[in-house]
C-alpha cells in the first residue's frame, strides 16, 4: 500500500519537473482558432522551449501574470494591457498580430443588421428592438470591447434581452445559437466554431471592430522565478520573419484568421 | 484530437484519480475506523462536520487549493500550480471526507457485532481498528470506488488548479468542457462515454482483485 502511494507521488512529481517549459496564459481565440497548434511545435523546434498554454479570458490571463503564475501572457485588450505595464507587472507590451470582431446572429436577422454600416448603430438597433443579445460577461478582451461599444451607443444594456453568460467565447456562442441571440465574437473563434446552427456573420468591417493581440512578458523583477530568457527568445521568434509569416499564412476554410503586424522593438 | 492524445488524456485521468483515491483512502479509512471506536466529547460534531464535508463543492476546494499554490499564495514557492500534483491534492481534499464518512458508517455497524468479543480479548484501540478495517474490506472497496468516481468525474476543481494544459494537465473532464466550448458536441459526448467505460473497468477490476461479487458468495 505504502509503496503504491510512493510510486504515485513519484510519477506526479516527475511530471512537474520538466526542463525548459514555459507557461503562457493566452486568450481563448489563440487556441480555439488552431493557430497555437501551428506555432507551438515550430517554436519548440527553433528555440527548444516547450510552451504550456493556460487558455483563459484576457482579464484572468492578466491576473495570472500579476500573481506570477505564468511567464508571459498573450491577450487582446489594449487599455488593460497598458494598465498592467504601468502597475509594474510587466516591463512592456509587444503587438504581434490582429484580426477583427464580428457580430453573428440568426440568419433571419430580426434587427436588420444587414442594412447598417457602423458597429455602434448595429448594437443600437439590437437594443432598441429588444432583440436577444448574448454577452461574455467575463472581463475578457471581447467583453471589454463589447462594453466599450455599448458605452458609445449611450444606451443602457441591462434589459431582459441582454444575457450575460459569464463564460468563454465557445460557451457563449453555444448559448447564443441555442436561444437565437446576437453575439459579438472575434472572427477566428467563429470560423473555428463547430455548432453554428443557422447562424452567420451579420455585421463586419467597421474599423471600430479592430482587435489587436499583444505579447506581455511577466516582470522578472517582481517574480524572480519567471524564465525571462526563454520568454525573450519566444518573443523574438513571434516577431521574426518566420513567426510573422506563419501567423499570416494560417488559414481555415480558405480565410485568414490573423494578420501579423509586429513593429520593430520600441 | 488524435488517438495517442486520447490515450494520453485517458491514462492521465486514471493515474491522477487513482493516486488521489489511494492517498485519500490511506488517510480516511484509519480515521473513519478510529471515529467508530472512540468516544469523546465533541464526537457528534466531528461526525456532523464530516458528513457535511461530503457535499463540499469541488469548485470551492479548487479555488482554495489554487489560492494556496499560486505564486502569490503561502505555498507558491513549491511551484505546484498547474501541475498534476495540484490536481491530486484537490481531489484528495474532495474525496477524503466522503471515504471517511462511509468508512465510519461501515465500521460502526461492525463494531456493534464485535464490541463484546474485542473488549473481552483486551485488544488495543489500533488493533481493534485493524480488525474492523480488515473484516469490513468489501464495504470499504465500495467506499473507495465512490471516492474514485467522484474524483474522476470532477471538472471544476481540476480545471482551476490544473489549467487544462495540453500534454500536461488535460484530463477527460476538462477535455469534455473544452470540446463543448468549441461546439464539437458529439465529440464531447464520446469523451463522456469513455469516462463511463473507464469507471466500469476500474470497478470490475477492483471487485475482481477483491474476489467480491462472485457467484455463490454473499
Amino acid at each position: 500500500m505504502i509503496r503504491v502511494i510512493w510510486q504515485c507521488l513519484f510519477i506526479m512529481l516527475a511530471a512537474t519537473v520538466q526542463a525548459d517549459t514555459l507557461r503562457m496564459a493566452v486568450t481563448t481565440s489563440f487556441e480555439n482558432s488552431g493557430l497555437s497548434d501551428v506555432l507551438l511545435p515550430e517554436i519548440e523546434k527553433d528555440t527548444g522551449h516547450q510552451i504550456q498554454l493556460i487558455v483563459v479570458g484576457t482579464g484572468q490571463a492578466l491576473k495570472l501574470g500579476q500573481a506570477g503564475d505564468v511567464d508571459a501572457v498573450l491577450v487582446h485588450s489594449k487599455a488593460a494591457e497598458i494598465a498592467f505595464v504601468e502597475a509594474g507587472y510587466g516591463p512592456y507590451r509587444r503587438e504581434i498580430m490582429y484580426n477583427d470582431f464580428v457580430i453573428v446572429g440568426p440568419v433571419s436577422d430580426p434587427a436588420g443588421l444587414g442594412k447598417i454600416t457602423t458597429a455602434v448603430d448595429a448594437l443600437h438597433a439590437i437594443a432598441a428592438g429588444g432583440h436577444l443579445f448574448a454577452s461574455r460577461g467575463d472581463d475578457s478582451g471581447t467583453h471589454k470591447a463589447e462594453l466599450a461599444l455599448w458605452e458609445k451607443t449611450k444606451m443602457g444594456h441591462g434589459g431582459r434581452w441582454y444575457r450575460e453568460t459569464g463564460s468563454g467565447m465557445g460557451t457563449t456562442l453555444n448559448v447564443a445559437v441555442a436561444i437565437g441571440a446576437y453575439v459579438l465574437t472575434d472572427r477566428a473563434s467563429w470560423i473555428n466554431f463547430g455548432n453554428t446552427g443557422d447562424f452567420q456573420i451579420l455585421f463586419e468591417g467597421d474599423p471600430m471592430l479592430f482587435n489587436q493581440y499583444a505579447f506581455l512578458p511577466v516582470s522578472d523583477r517582481r517574480h524572480p522565478h519567471v524564465n525571462a530568457r526563454a520568454v525573450q527568445e519566444v518573443e523574438t521568434w513571434l516577431v521574426s520573419a518566420k513567426g510573422q509569416a506563419l501567423i499570416g499564412q494560417y488559414q481555415l476554410d480558405g480565410q485568414n484568421l490573423f494578420f501579423p503586424n509586429a513593429e520593430p522593438r520600441p | 484530437m488524435l488517438w495517442p492524445d486520447l490515450l494520453e488524456i485517458t491514462l492521465r485521468s486514471l493515474l491522477i484519480s487513482l493516486g488521489a483515491t489511494v492517498i485519500a483512502s490511506a488517510i480516511a479509512m484509519p480515521f473513519g475506523a478510529w471515529l467508530a471506536l472512540s468516544r469523546f466529547r465533541n464526537r457528534r460534531w466531528v461526525i456532523a462536520i464530516l458528513n457535511a464535508l461530503m457535499g463540499i463543492p469541488p469548485v470551492a476546494v479548487g479555488l482554495i487549493v489554487y489560492l494556496s499554490l499560486s505564486r502569490s499564495g503561502p505555498f507558491g514557492v513549491l511551484g505546484l500550480l498547474f501541475t498534476p500534483t495540484a490536481m491530486v491534492i484537490a481531489q484528495v481534499i474532495i474525496i477524503t471526507p466522503l471515504i471517511a464518512s462511509l468508512t465510519h458508517q461501515i465500521c460502526r455497524e461492525l463494531w456493534f457485532e464485535y464490541h463484546d468479543l474485542l473488549i473481552s480479548l483486551k485488544t488495543g484501540k489500533w488493533h481493534r481498528a485493524r480488525i474492523l478495517l480488515r473484516d469490513a474490506r468489501r464495504g470499504l472497496i465500495t467506499a473507495a470506488l465512490a471516492g474514485f468516481g467522484r474524483a474522476i468525474g470532477e471538472v471544476g476543481a481540476v480545471m482551476i488548479v490544473g489549467g487544462n494544459i495540453d500534454h500536461a494537465t488535460r484530463v477527460l473532464t476538462t477535455a469534455i468542457s473544452l470540446e463543448t466550448s468549441k461546439g464539437n458536441l458529439w465529440f464531447a459526448v464520446s469523451l463522456g462515454g469513455i469516462l463511463i467505460v473507464l469507471s466500469v473497468i476500474v470497478s470490475l477490476t477492483v471487485h475482481g482483485l477483491g474476489k467480491t461479487e462472485r457467484g455463490g458468495r454473499w
